[in-house]
């Protein structure tokens, strides 16, 4: 029988503790509110030796993101880690990663985007730059932190996909928030890892091949479909990695969880910590006799649409939860491809959108029961006209 | 150090075809630093016209490996490479000796990526940065850089009824490299190419950054006849203009000096950027011209002089 | 060059055949041909080193011709020439054409 490795960790101090297992070539850091400690901790490491890595302290997230390419070009694994106004200063360069087809790992610690300038927890900035072709895997707790910095690893360097990945986990709540998790031994995770070898080098200067050209009209189009290619791969590699992840820790992971939501009338859907709570509230409703459910999604990149579709068949209401709003659309970014994935399938469901918990406002379980209430009448009616709500927000709109 | 024979005999890695114009010397900058660094160098360059004529898809003029990412992040993206390098190395798992070349122009080093710049070279990666120094933005059609002389008729300062060009001296950047106190840094041209060869070859010998300032004349921006441009390079360091030396490890050589030293307005007549700058009204512009590269000159022998003494 | 699928190129934009650009030609660019005069040259290499389009060829070192596949006729070679009468004379390229 296995034998748990037990640890007590932050989020920041669970990634911390991936990256040392996972031991990269080359890790470029800038600092910036609520990753700092991840960093710390990492830092910790490279001073004590534990890790042979190549620590980059660079002058802002721009550079940490460019030299993270440079790097990943040469051939190392490279990981960075950022926040907020940080991913949005490397926000070029995060697109060009992906396009050069770059394997990166980068864990992001939700953070609002100014401004005003704020430093807790929304889902601004890995939402504002979900179409720059990166893998996005979000986290409920500590646990999944770990977890998915380890698969993020296989999967950006998986040959069908090559496409970097960022493991997003939520500001403070999991960041600073201390956690009992089960982590692998240093071996099976080494193992797990393995080795990688790039199959273009800037350092295999006996078979030189040159990155980042000027690609113009006739080919720019070609490079972006297999960009699209790599990335419509990726979610049978995360479920194929996930599976195995399961058989060496225990621990399946899958596109998405959908928790009690078979025969779910009520269904909310969302991604990260809250998920969290709403498992505690569905339970809850349960025990009164309401059919609530969740589908707690974890790569909205790739966003599994017809799954999603499928595992929300039997809701009568849909609440999406979206931690950051997408200004002038029909409702946040969650809410606008849970509405798409349900077009074509001839089902009327109500759908209402909640937005919350943005610049860290608190999200607790009275707002997530609120949000439910709200769905009881949606089941009954239908989508009403005001179905972006915004909860525990004062004021006219609030609920 | 190389003569032009020795050089001869190398290989040659920047490959005909590319779609720089005719005349272009930053391409024979290029030349000059590749056949000097060889086949082991890791070469890339920020966004920009060496960037854009060198790689049009599905074409590469360069026989090295190269990498372009960006305008503003050659430095950056550069150490990222040369930290793999270190971390591999240091593993085992690559043997050879690699040089590190960064470049970009003058809008990619002076201005937007000044940041990256600075802080590679604080880190000490062991990387050489040449900036060839074109005077404008060139690639997007000649707009002022911080590193356009003053008086320069650019796009975005035309010589105009009321402003007649750019209003600015340039910044002073490769005196802002020295007080990185970083191992080596020059300045050159490929005018005179067995001085930049020499500077290329030396920076490259020594451990830790580096950093070449390099004047390239752009025919198209600059105004002068496309033969005329290795003529042009000369001309700004025989008039002091641009002079041409090295800082190792703190000791400053002038690496020429003119024997003659001709008048600023003999290199900038040749130039139609500085046409407007002979009107009457405008010749002040000349002068003061002439007092900044003197004051800077005299400033540089002094320094030279401390060095030595 | 026939232009390739998505399937049929390396992703990622890389281009694997390092100079490769010497397969495209630029010689058609030219107005003034430059034309060596291999009996006046002194092989003191100031053309070859000054050329922007690698396009002085060399043989053991020594000028051997012109890449007129690549040469844009920009004129530096002759403009550097110390020969007098120079070594490389600028032609017009309809004139070379005639004969």
């Amino acid at each position: 029988m296995r034998v748990a490795r037990r640890l007590i960790l932050t989020g920041n101090d669970a990634t911390a503790e991936a990256m040392r297992q996972i031991d990269p070539d080359v890790v470029t850091c800038f600092p910036i509110t609520p990753q700092t400690e991840l960093m710390h901790k990492f830092a910790e490491h490279v001073a004590d030796g534990d890790v042979k890595t190549e620590f980059v302290l660079v002058e802002s997230e721009h550079s940490a993101m460019s030299a993270a390419v440079g790097a990943a070009a040469a051939g190392a694994r490279a990981m960075t880690a950022t926040s907020a106004n940080g991913l949005a200063l490397m926000w070029e360069i995060v697109y060009i990663a992906a396009s050069y087809r770059l394997p990166i790992v980068m864990p992001v610690v939700n953070r609002a985007l100014s401004g005003p300038i704020n430093i807790h927890c929304d889902h601004s900035d890995t939402m504002g730059c979900r179409d720059t072709g990166w893998i996005q895997l979000y986290s409920e707790n500590a646990q999944e932190v770990y977890d998915n910095i380890l698969q993020a690893v296989r999967i950006a360097e998986h040959p069908d996909v090559l496409l970097p990945v960022m493991v997003t986990f939520d500001g403070f709540i999991l960041s600073h928030t201390a956690e009992i998790l089960e982590g692998l031994e240093d071996a099976e995770a080494r193992n797990w890892i393995g080795n990688y070898e790039a199959k273009y080098s800037l350092l295999n200067t006996d078979d030189p091949v040159t990155f980042g050209p000027l690609d113009l009209q006739d080919y720019y189009f070609e490079h972006k479909r297999q960009e699209i290619e790599g990335m419509w791969h990726a979610p049978t590699v995360i479920r194929e990695i996930g599976r195995a992840y399961g058989e060496l820790s225990g621990r399946p992971y899958d596109l998405f969880e959908a928790y009690r939501l078979e025969d779910a009338e009520l269904a909310v859907v969302a991604l990260g910590s809250t998920c969290g709570t709403t498992k505690v509230v569905v339970d809850e409703l349960r025990d009164q006799g309401t059919k609530a459910g969740l589908l707690k999604i974890r790569s909205f990149r790739p966003f599994p649409e017809a799954e999603i579709a499928e595992a929300l068949g039997n809701a009568k209401a849909i609440g999406v939860l979206d931690r950051s709003v997408s200004f002038g659309a029909p409702g946040g970014p969650v809410h606008k491809e849970i509405k798409a994935a349900l077009y074509g399938t001839g089902r009327e469901i109500g759908i209402v959108n909640y937005i919350y918990g943005l610049g860290g406002r608190d999200m607790s379980m009275d707002n997530i029961k609120t949000a439910f209430a709200g769905l009881e009448k949606v089941a009954r009616e239908g989508t009403p006209d005001d179905n972006i709500r915004f909860l525990g927000l004062r004021g006219e709109g609030g609920v | 150090m190389p003569g032009l024979k020795q050089l001869a005999e190398r290989e040659e890695l920047m490959a005909g075809g590319h779609r720089a114009c005719a005349g272009c010397l930053p391409m024979t900058a290029m030349r000059q630093i590749l056949l000097t660094a060889g086949k082991d160098t890791v070469s890339g360059c920020s966004t920009g016209c060496v960037e854009v004529v060198t790689t049009i898809y599905p074409f590469t003029a360069w026989r090295n490996p190269f990498i372009h990412s960006a305008f503003e992040n050659s430095a950056a993206t550069m150490s990222g490479v040369e930290a793999a390098y270190r971390s591999l190395r240091r593993q085992g798992r690559v043997d050879k000796d690699i040089n590190f070349i960064a470049m970009g122009g003058d809008g990619g080093t002076y201005d937007i990526g000044l940041q990256s710049l600075s802080g590679a070279m604080e880190r000490g990666h062991n990387m050489l940065y040449i900036c060839y120094d074109n005077e404008a933005y060139m690639n997007t059609g000649i707009q002022r850089s911080s590193g356009t002389p003053k008086g320069t008729a650019t796009s975005t300062t035309p010589a105009g009824k009321v402003i007649p060009g750019k209003k600015e001296f340039p910044k002073p950047l490769t005196e802002i490299m020295i007080a990185h106190r970083i191992p080596y840094v020059a300045q050159a041209t490929p005018g005179y190419p067995k001085d930049l060869s020499d500077k290329v070859e030396k920076a490259l010998s020594i451990e830790g950054p580096g950093f070449m300032n390099i004047l390239a004349p752009c025919t198209r921006g600059w105004r002068y006849p496309m033969e005329e441009s290795m003529d042009i390079a000369r001309l700004a360091v025989d008039t002091c203009f641009w002079p041409v030396f090295e800082v190792e490890h703190g000791s400053l050589r002038v690496t020429r000096k003119p024997k003659d030293k001709r008048p600023v307005s003999e290199w900038l007549e040749r130039q139609g950027r500085f046409a407007h700058l002979f009107k009457d009204k405008n010749r002040h512009i000349i002068d003061e011209i002439q007092e900044e590269t003197d004051r800077n000159w005299e400033w540089l022998l002094k320094r030279e002089e401390l060095s030595q003494a | 060059m026939k232009e390739r699928g998505w399937t049929e190129i390396p992703i990622g934009g890389i281009i694997e055949d390092a100079g490769n650009a010497a397969t495209y030609e630029t010689g058609s660019w030219r107005t003034y041909r430059p034309i060596w005069d291999s009996e006046a040259c002194i092989d003191c290499l100031r053309c070859w080193v000054a050329c922007p389009d690698s396009s002085i060829e060399l043989a053991d070192g020594k000028i051997a011709g012109i890449d007129y596949d690549h040469c844009k006729g920009c004129g530096i070679c002759s403009f550097e020439c110390p020969v007098d009468p120079k070594a490389i004379q600028m032609k017009l390229e309809t004139d070379v054409a005639k004969k």
